[in-house]
């Protein structure tokens, strides 16, 4: 069996540790725009980053294989290939399969192989058991248990392209600016203790659910104690994973709308809570005591995207940068200003939310133009 | 019988300084000082000093120097001094051996051996000074998940019973009898004012304190001295009594001296009588015992409060533990070796049970193992010292701390062990009334709650460092803990890594 933690954590931190850049864009009406933009504003943050890693999550992707899982896989060598892809034949319906197309590019060293698969689950999965639930389980299979292999998008009609080098350098290796989408995140990172590896860039995705993250997460260690209650194996030993599961088990698991689950990451502080009207106290003291172990402390930004959604983050005394731009259906969050600017100089809008409150982008939901107070929407929804 | 006992301390007193206020005389309850009519002169009877310093603390020149007996026996590292005067004492009085407080033996306090975490660089340290920082802390029974109304989205989970704490640390069970009605004052004001709870121990609720009440832990222990419907209704929780770290799986004995007027009102038993409490709970001789008893306090409570159950901590803790949440246990406390008592057989507070840290790292790390960790809140006990103590406690994954002794010590105590004598020279451990003034319980109060307020600065300082804004984020982070000089095994069982990896 691979440890894919000794991959990604060679030294055995407690996490691995980074700081970054990250961009996301929405065309909350739905319509699909090639990458150009975001490749021009991610490079605009170049220094934030130190090459060790860059990437982009792609939603709206693949319209034509729209129902089919779509698993990128990088391969290390010709039998991982050979061994991940009889598993595959075995596990799955194959539509399509195809090596992703790159170009040869400077900054790109030593890259993997990477194809992409587009899979239907068929009869294959046990009765009981979801398509989601099937197929992230099979992708941990093959991640923890497979050699030289490793899934790094497995959601439907997006993808996450990722690796080691400048995002601007990612983008063009795998030619991003040809593709398509209505949402896409980019991050561009600076991790203080790893070589580097392509599976550790960021975006961190299961199923359709991507995490571009910023920050260190110094609860850590009882985020992870407690998802492990849960079942999830944190298999990377990065915070960012912890993101994703948290986000997974609130939302996916436990049915709470986003927006909550975002008072569960970063919650409102005590004193804030007692000067609640009492319904929307009552919930938030609840959502405190039951999910303690997944407030998210420490300094970090996160973008976190699923079909329909992106979602912006910071801690609760907001440590790492967001900024948020609205332009008619058009929703950018970026940790600077000036690389929104740089792609849609005449914002309606652009204004730095308060720590902890979330910013969400919805299809069909024109965004705010104006910044929402705290406990707003869940006031609204809780009366 | 002439005893072969060496007095343990010398006694010095200043000619220079001392000018016969016969002070120490008065504050002495161990009979050491006396004055002696003819010579004039104040004289001290050494064999009888427990070390305790009351006189020299309150002689108005400072002329008593209290030192320790210098007598040294021939070296021998198996029949040390005090394994020499315990034959001693017992060839003189044929019982067994009694002492107060807690284990004073050299077994590793593992709190020693771990240190916490800071910020550097990749994340900012947090100024609690100028920014918020929590230590609110709710305890009592957490569901597996919050559920919402499908469409309004408004809150459908009903949690049990929780209770507030505005600092993790509440103070432990210590009855009254075993401590006077003044340090029960000084206590219940205390923990009012800083917004945590103190413990009525099994000897009953004193009617003039019915009125702190929202911030009272009721024990039900194997006497079930004073417990009656009122008194369950006054409690913010209700705690059963199984063991003590000081002596499991021993009873207690408070001697009828002890038992005055008041005494045995609020014990519920005559005036002058030993009040014995069983080792066991006669009512629980198994888990489903257990079970049926936390139901039929939870029933005659209305389900409104979490009910506790304290167990010292032995070698099956962790099963114990288990069987406790499922019987429905919302709180559990686990008392360790070092935990203190008015009175226990020195035998079985020297040797029988484990140690707080190593009983705590592995309940925890069962009950996350087993998925019902959130049905609890823990509750760690047995020689807290300090804040540092505290933050490491609640790292391995406790959810809040009891402490006796600090406590005490806070009060006056200096942890003389003779609280099982009845004759406390600091008005703690005594029912004796010329004794127990000595504690004011407004001043008491304001000492504890110094502490704690001391505490509290202290742990927001701790969690500032690590660059943690909320307690229950280091609560289970183990993360935040490295050991130093610890074996393979003993990390191994704490969950902590070495330092340096
Ligand atoms: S209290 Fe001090 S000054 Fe007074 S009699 Fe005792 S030793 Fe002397
Ligand atoms: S409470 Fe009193 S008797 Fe007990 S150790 Fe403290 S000072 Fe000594």
């Amino acid at each position: 069996m691979r440890d894919i933690g000794q991959v990604n954590n060679p030294y055995h931190d407690d996490k691995v540790i980074d700081a970054c850049s990250l961009f996301g864009v929405m065309d909350t009406s739905g319509g699909r725009f090639s990458g150009e933009g975001i490749i021009r504003a991610i490079a605009n943050m170049h220094v934030r980053g130190n090459g060790l890693g860059g990437g982009f999550a792609i939603y709206g992707l693949y319209p034509k294989y729209a129902d089919f899982y779509a698993l990128h896989v990088m391969y290390l060598s010709r039998e991982g290939q050979r061994e991940v892809e009889a598993f595959l034949k075995d596990r799955f319906d194959l539509a399509y399969a195809e090596e992703v197309p790159t170009r040869l590019t400077s900054g790109i060293i030593q890259p993997p192989a990477v194809w992409r698969y587009f899979l239907g689950v068929g009869r294959h999965k046990p009765e009981e058991q979801s398509e989601d639930n099937y197929v992230a389980d099979r992708v941990m299979e093959i991640n923890t248990r497979l050699g030289d292999a490793f899934v790094f998008s497995s959601g439907k009609d997006m993808a996450v392209f990722k690796g080691m080098g400048y995002p601007e350098e990612i983008a063009a290796y795998f030619c991003l600016e040809q593709y398509q989408g209505y949402l896409w995140t980019a991050h561009g990172r600076f991790p203080t203790n790893t070589p580097g590896w392509w599976g550790g860039a960021h975006p961190f995705g299961l199923l359709d659910w991507t995490v571009v993250h910023n920050g260190e997460i110094s609860s850590y260690g009882i985020n992870r104690r407690y998802l492990e209650q849960f079942g999830y194996r944190c298999t990377l030993q990065t915070d960012t994973e912890v993101v994703a599961y948290a986000v997974d088990l609130l939302v996916r698991k436990h049915g709470l709308p986003i927006e909550i689950a975002a008072r569960v990451l970063a919650p409102p502080f005590w004193n804030d809570i007692e000067r609640c009207p009492p319904g929307e106290q009552k919930l938030l003291r609840t959502l405190r005591q039951v999910y303690g172990s997944l407030l998210l402390n420490g300094p970090f930004t996160v973008i976190i995207a699923h079909h329909g959604e992106m979602i912006g983050l910071t801690d609760r005394v907001r440590l790492r940068p967001l900024t948020v731009g609205v332009k008619g259906d058009m929703l950018y969050l970026s940790s600077e200003e000036s690389a929104i600017r740089l792609i849609c100089p005449d914002l309606d809008r652009a204004w730095i939310p308060m720590g902890g409150e979330p910013i969400v982008g919805r299809l069909g939901t024109s965004p705010q133009p104006q910044p929402v107070t705290i406990g707003e929407e869940v006031t609204s929804d809780a009366n | 019988m002439k005893t072969y006992l060496p007095s343990k301390f010398l006694i010095e007193r200043d000619p220079e300084r001392c000018i016969q206020c016969q002070v120490c005389v008065n504050q002495c309850s161990f009979d050491v000082h006396y004055y002696d009519a003819e010579d004039d002169e104040v004289r001290s009877r050494e064999e009888n000093c427990v070390g305790c310093h009351r006189c020299a603390l309150f002689c108005p020149t400072r002329a008593i120097t209290i030192s320790r007996n210098p007598m040294d026996y021939r070296e021998n590292y198996n029949w040390r001094p005090e394994v020499i005067e315990d034959i001693i004492k017992q060839a003189e009085t044929g019982g067994v051996l009694l002492t107060g407080m807690g284990n004073d033996k050299g077994q590793r306090i593992y709190w020693d051996h771990l240190v916490l975490n800071a910020s550097q660089v990749t994340n900012p340290s947090i100024d609690p000074l100028r920014e918020p920082m929590e230590l609110t802390t709710y305890l009592g029974r957490k569901s597996d998940r919050v559920e919402l109304e499908p469409d309004s989205h408004c809150l459908k989970t009903e949690l049990a019973p929780q209770v507030k704490l505005e600092v993790p640390v509440m103070f432990t069970a210590m009855s009254y009898g075993a401590v006077s009605l003044n340090v029960h004052k000084s206590l219940a004001r205390a923990a009012t004012e800083m917004g945590t709870l103190w413990n009525t121990g099994e000897g009953g609720l004193h009617p003039d304190l019915y009125q702190y009440g929202s911030n009272t832990i009721v024990q039900v222990a194997s006497g079930r001295f004073g417990v009656h419907p009122e008194y369950l209704d006054a409690a913010q929780v209700i705690e059963i009594k199984i063991g003590q770290g000081a002596k499991p799986g021993i009873g207690g004995h408070l001697p009828g001296e002890k038992v005055s007027t008041e005494v045995s009102l609020t014990r519920m038993i005559p005036q002058g009588t030993d009040a014995l409490s069983p080792a066991p709970q006669h009512d629980i001789y198994s888990i489903e015992d257990l079970s049926q008893l936390i139901y039929a306090l939870k029933e005659a409570t209305n389900y409104t409060k979490p009910v506790s159950v304290k167990i010292a901590a032995v070698h099956n803790s962790a099963a114990i533990a288990s069987g406790m949440v499922r019987a429905g246990a919302d709180i559990i406390v686990l008392d360790g070796l070092r935990g203190a008592t008015g009175a226990a057989p020195k035998v079985i507070r020297d040797n029988v049970g484990i140690p707080i840290e190593m009983a705590l790292a592995s309940v925890d790390s069962r009950l996350r193992q087993e998925g019902i960790r959130n049905q609890a809140s823990i509750v760690v006990s047995g020689g807290i010292r300090n804040s540092g103590d505290v933050a490491k406690a609640i790292a391995l994954g406790a959810d809040a701390i009891y402490i006796g002794t600090a406590a005490l010590v806070a009060l006056g105590c200096h942890v003389c062990q003779q609280c099982h004598t009845g004759k406390c020279a600091w008005g703690i451990c005594t029912t004796d009334l010329a004794l127990t003034k000595r504690v004011n319980p407004d001043i008491g109060a304001r000492r504890l709650a110094n502490l704690l307020r001391g505490w509290s600065l202290e742990l927001k300082d701790i969690l500032g460092g690590m660059g943690i804004n909320a307690l229950e984020s280091l609560r289970g982070n183990r993360l935040h803990l490295r050991g130093i000089g610890l074996t393979d095994t003993e990390l191994e069982i704490l969950g902590v890594r070495m330092a340096g990896s």
